[in-house]
């Protein structure tokens, strides 16, 4: 008499290390943030109660007071909402005009060297003058609007995008490009088939940084210009001068968090288009 | 009534795929890399060249590729049918296997469906079938190389060019990738030109063996290996490979000053 062995549970041997290791990271990539995050408020109340009299307080009232006062109150937080939309509306068409500008200068740049040494330097000053200091011309060239808080955003947020596309357009690897090189492939070819995509990674990363600048140049124009709908930059701005430092800290909070989203957001984009065949964490 | 003949190999001028006469290379900054090279790869031969690290091996394959023009010489190659080998597989990570051995094709402007269909069967030549959907970065270091073999192979090159392509796998692959590019060669009748640092690689793959001094690279000699095809891997271990193997190392060193 025979007997036949128990067929191994493949799909389960297979399965288990797999699932082990995906939550075993979900909590290592959680739970140190959220320790640093109780740390800080921790902190925070050791400033308020402890550092702070109760005269001074008000220069930073406890963080449950952040939240009563500000989040918890329906007016507050109302305004704190409406102005976040507008915010994120001009973060987010700057963020969209800032890649395409950036893309599309970086490949003029890869594609004509001329291009690249003439114009380059002045990528680089974009990203090192205060534009604190243009803000309030920008202001009287464009009108105090949309348009002009939307032309800050692009100026904050758009050298990261031309500095990264441009470093992924030309760290293609030698072999690589020779391989098209022997096939005669022309430049328009070595750019959409090779070049573009071996790009995308750093195009991906530069996006992840712009995309927090943006949010920063969304408020920026609005608080020194503080006219038209009130954004977020009003909004700070308005508190700031009225001395309501609860509320303050709740539109500084929401600011943040906002930046935070579309952080998140595009790390998960580049994920999904080029995580499957490049690994970000290895960098 | 009169047979037409058989197509048997004679050595005319259409049989000379590669033909350098002193050819020579000198860098923009003045380094001469090659000297004076003539060589000669006909149909059904499969050249290797050995020689120390620098001595323009490299760039000899460049040269013959038409990657580098040589700077002194005359080089006869019809660039349009070959094949190249690089030292790296050079695959693109965002292709699965399937459509990087696709690339060349593609390139070269192929219709879809033949495309598709001449990877197909360099794929299965280079035993990769079942692997068509792997991306490069989920293959190990020899079946990479497989890869971008196959990917030259839909080409059908007369005349493939190797620039040291198993030099980073280990000894056993390496030697199995060995006989595997003896086999290709024996069926898909494509000369060779295989740059290799490895006497004993040299010995077993080729017909002829060159060896070049170091720099500026001069071919030193040139050893003809009799071996029938295709080899058996036990002739790595007979008296007749060790000694020919011997006569390669000694002109390396006397080339080596």
């Amino acid at each position: 008499m025979t007997t036949t062995p128990p067929a191994p549970p493949k799909n389960r041997t297979l399965m288990r290390p797999a699932t082990v290791k995906k939550s075993r990271r979900a909590s290592t990539t959680w739970i140190p943030p959220v320790l640093v995050a109780l740390g800080i408020v921790a902190i925070w109340y050791v400033v308020s109660y402890v550092v702070l009299d109760e005269k001074r307080r008000f220069l930073l009232p406890p963080p449950h007071e952040v939240f009563t006062k500000a989040f918890f109150d329906p007016t507050v937080f109302g305004d704190i909402m409406v102005a976040l939309g507008r915010t994120a509306i001009v973060a987010l068409v700057g963020l969209a005009i800032a890649i395409i500008i950036g893309v599309a200068w970086a490949v003029a740049m890869s594609q004509a060297r001329w291009i690249e040494r003439s114009t380059f330097p002045y990528a680089v000053i974009l990203q090192c003058i205060p534009i604190l200091a243009l803000v309030p011309l920008i202001g009287f060239w464009f009108g105090f609007d949309y348009p002009a808080r939307i032309i800050v955003c692009v100026m904050i947020a758009l050298f990261p995008m031309v500095s990264n596309t441009l470093f992924g357009l030309q760290s293609v690897d030698k072999g690589q490009r020779e391989l098209f090189q022997l096939q005669k492939a022309s430049r328009w070819t070595v750019l959409t088939k090779l070049e573009f995509p071996a790009a995308l990674p750093a195009i991906f990363a530069g996006m992840r940084i712009s995309a927090g600048l943006a949010v920063v140049g969304a408020i920026v124009g609005d608080y020194f210009f503080r006219r038209g709908e009130p954004g977020l930059g009003s909004l700070i701005s308005n508190y700031q001068s009225r001395v309501q430092s609860a509320e303050l800290f709740a539109a500084i909070i929401t600011a943040s968090l906002f930046g935070v989203v579309i952080f998140i957001l595009f790390g998960w984009l580049g994920k999904r288009v080029v995580g499957k065949w490049y690994d970000f964490s290895a960098n | 009534m009169s047979i037409a003949p058989p197509p048997v190999a004679s050595a005319t001028t259409t049989d000379q795929l590669l033909h350098f006469e002193d050819v020579a290379m000198t860098f923009p900054n003045g380094t001469t890399a090659l000297s004076g090279v003539n060589l000669t790869v006909n149909r059904g031969e499969f050249v290797t060249v050995v020689g120390p690290s620098g001595c323009g091996k490299s760039t000899l394959l460049r040269i013959a590729s038409g990657l580098t023009p040589a700077t002194e010489g005359v080089t006869e190659v019809d660039t349009s049918r070959i094949g190249y080998v690089f030292q790296d597989a050079t695959l693109l990570p965002w292709r699965d296997v399937q459509a990087n051995v696709e690339l060349l094709a593609e390139l070269n402007g192929r219709p879809k469906k033949e495309r598709q269909r001449t990877a197909a069967e360099a794929i299965e030549l280079v035993g990769l079938s079942g692997f068509e959907k792997h991306l490069p970065k989920t293959l190990s270091g020899g079946m990479k190389m497989r890869t971008s073999l196959a990917r030259s192979l839909t080409l059908d090159p007369e005349l493939f060019l190797f620039d040291e392509p198993f030099g980073a796998l280990d000894e056993i692959t390496r030697e199995r990738l060995n006989d595997e590019l003896i086999k290709l060669f024996t069926e898909q009748q494509f000369a060779g030109l295989f740059i290799t640092h490895s006497v004993s690689e040299a010995v077993y793959l080729s017909t002829k063996v060159v060896v070049m001094s170091g720099r500026p690279g001069k071919i030193v000699d040139t050893f003809e290996v009799e071996f029938p095809f295709p080899r058996d891997p036990e002739i790595r271990f007979t008296a007749e490979f060790a000694e020919l193997c011997g006569k390669v190392s000694h002109a390396l060193r006397e080339g080596h000053h």
